[in-house]
């Protein structure tokens, strides 16, 4: 069984269709070079896109969605009558289940000074439903609103929420500027 | 971290006219007992150093590859490289990024120029097609966390008929097909989506996903590495990779002996047999149907951009402007359904049906272009296909396809003409 070492027609063949193949990933990696970026990207919410459909809550590949609530305090007005915290047509403005609009009761209010009040979400209840945010985009100042929490999102090729965000709200932004949190807005510095 | 975001909303304000957001309903208050206001928790992603890392574990791991294949010739060396790659791309890593959904966003980068491919998804899509192209599907047999698993789970084997093979094996040309079109369009990157594994990874997927991934797993037992062998759309590039590649796993490391021990090693089918002059005896039969098949190439090519042309409009469907403009003017009712999140959205953005009509059409052009070169693409798979069924190679070893085969030496470990080199 010699093997027969010489350069024959197949050899020949071979190595051109190999060139050839080198040349294709060459060039396709040449042009997507050209467009390719040091710094990683990850799945960001645009607050001001974000229409709270609530689907970020069902659609997240984790159960529960790595996005949450985000309180930009800034921007609160720490009311007493909260639209974020209480439902529409509430009993009374009382911490009570029945009053909350949260379905997981992951905000908790707490009694500053007369007559303010502090709403803090606890992150290991909140679902990311946006119910909140509706209601404080509706009725208070929208200090409440919804960011993809980076230590629990797995950063997934292709967002499973972005895909069916109706607004497209949900973008990828660079590593290094991973939030948009609202707020801001009272430090004079802004203007 | 605050200075930051404070820097975009302003230039976002800038840009929006925000005078609107900075009147508040309700002013912030001023506080007189002293309470200091918290800040939001804002934990950072992944650090960038980090993914560099995984580029280079994924380097070191092919080249471990390529050493126990050729060097060590040492199916157990690949084995626990592979159960590392599976503990780190698949457990640690959670299955992104990887090289078979590197694809879409390569395929996105390349047609749509307002995307930014990350280095590293590149370099996930490249560096194991370069090293095939040298050395074989190492990536499949120690790389793939995807691959693994399968490997780790193949316990009775049953071995398809060539026939089967061949048109199951058609399959993943059709599914890289779709992935470049949706990916290029920018619907969605299906192969992702459509992952059996990667819920395994996580310990946790959607109610079909975990049927799906079970049942692959099941089916895995019986029909070796099911996903790579009829799904991978990457194996279609690696599969062309190593056919042609320099070097490739040998079975014997000296001389075949034709004793027959490997041929029925192989849980993948790839081990062909000596040929005994067969060619020869079929060659002139082989060269009519040869240029029967060269000849038809053409018309499978035209053939299937045509049909892929008339497929373009079912295909576009799963682009969302595109369904949500077809819903809307089939169906005018669903504009009164409150339950329906995707109308009530387009309705309250104020965006106008012809808009939205004009986005729609844009998406269909596109899809028409890309359906005719995915019917041409396939068309042109299976002419090659049928082609590649009439040259006859003349074989005097048993030799593994080397587009087909994974490298997973497990056909090594059968061969007795090492083991008697090393006793003598």
């Amino acid at each position: 069984m010699e093997k027969d070492k010489t350069y024959n027609r197949r050899d020949f063949l071979e190595s051109g269709m190999r060139l050839g193949l080198a040349l294709a990933v060459g060039a396709a990696g040449g042009l997507a070079i050209s467009k390719a970026t040091a710094g990683e990207w990850v799945w960001q919410i645009d607050p001001f896109a974000c229409t709270q459909c609530g689907r970020c809550a069902d659609e997240c590949v984790l159960s529960p969605s790595a996005v949450k609530c985000v309180h930009a305090f800034d921007l609160c007005g720490y009311c007493d009558l909260c639209g974020g915290y209480l439902i529409p047509g509430s009993n009374e403005i009382s911490t009570a289940a029945e009053n909350q609009l949260c379905p997981t009761s992951a905000i908790q209010r707490k009694y500053i000074e007369d007559p303010y009040f502090e709403y803090i979400i606890d992150e290991d209840l909140c679902i990311g439903c946006a119910k909140c945010v509706k209601g404080c985009a509706s009725f208070g100042n929208g200090s409440l609103h919804l960011q993809i929490k980076h230590d629990l999102c797995d950063n997934c090729n292709e967002c499973a929420i972005a895909r069916l965000c109706p607004s497209d709200a949900i973008k990828r932004v660079p590593a290094s500027e991973p939030y948009l949190v609202k707020g801001g807005f009272l430090e004079p510095a802004l203007g | 971290m605050q200075k930051r975001v404070s820097a975009y909303l302003a230039l976002l304000l800038s840009f929006t006219g925000g005078a609107g957001y900075a009147q508040q309903r309700f002013p912030h208050p001023e506080f007189e007992s002293g309470y200091v206001q918290p800040e939001p928790e804002l934990p950072d992603p992944r650090a960038a150093p980090l993914e560099y890392l995984d580029v280079l574990v994924l380097i070191l791991v092919l080249l471990l590859a390529s050493w126990f294949i050729y060097r060590k010739r040492s199916r157990k060396g690949i084995l626990w490289l592979g159960v590392f790659s599976l503990a780190y791309f698949g457990f640690y890593r959670l299955g992104c990024i990887c090289a078979i959904g590197a694809i879409q966003n390569v395929s996105l980068a390349l047609f749509n120029p307002g995307y930014a491919i990350p280095f590293t998804a590149l370099a996930f899509f490249l560096i194991p097609l370069v090293f095939t192209l040298f050395h074989g599907r190492t990536f499949c047999a120690a790389a793939c966390p995807l691959g693994v698993v399968q490997d780790l789970l193949v316990a009775r084997p049953v071995s398809l008929s060539p026939g089967v093979s061949k048109a199951l094996g058609l399959i993943p040309y059709l599914y890289l097909g779709l992935a470049v079109l949706y990916a290029a369009t920018g619907t969605e990157f299906i192969i992702c989506r459509y992952d059996p594994y990667v819920g395994l990874f996580r310990l946790d997927a959607s109610f079909l996903m975990i049927v799906l991934g079970v049942g692959f797993l099941l089916l895995g037992l019986f029909v070796a590495r099911p996903y790579c062998r009829f799904l991978c759309p990457y194996g279609v590039l690696l599969g062309w990779m190593s056919g042609f590649s320099k070097r490739h796993l040998s079975i014997t490391p000296a001389e075949c002996i034709d004793c027959k021990l490997c041929a029925g090693s192989c849980p993948f089918d790839v081990i062909e047999k000596p040929t005994n002059g067969q060619a020869a005896e079929e060659k002139e039969s082989n060269v009519r149907r040869f240029l029967v098949y060269a000849l038809l190439l053409p018309v499978f090519l035209i053939g299937g951009g045509f049909l892929g042309g008339k497929a373009h409009l079912l295909l576009s469907g799963a682009h969302p402007d595109v369904r949500l403009a077809e819903v809307l003017a089939s169906r005018p009712e669903v504009k009164n359904d409150p339950d329906n999140i995707d109308v009530q959205t387009f309705l309250a953005s104020g965006e106008t049906m012809e808009a939205l009509a004009g986005k729609a059409r844009e998406a269909r052009q596109k899809f028409y272009y890309g359906s005719i070169a995915l019917g041409a693409f396939l068309g042109l798979a299976v002419g090659l296909m049928l082609l590649r069924q009439v040259i006859f190679r003349e074989r005097t070893d048993y030799e593994p396809n080397k587009s087909r085969c994974f490298s997973c030496g497990r056909c090594m470990d059968y061969c007795p003409v090492g083991k008697e080199l090393k006793q003598a």
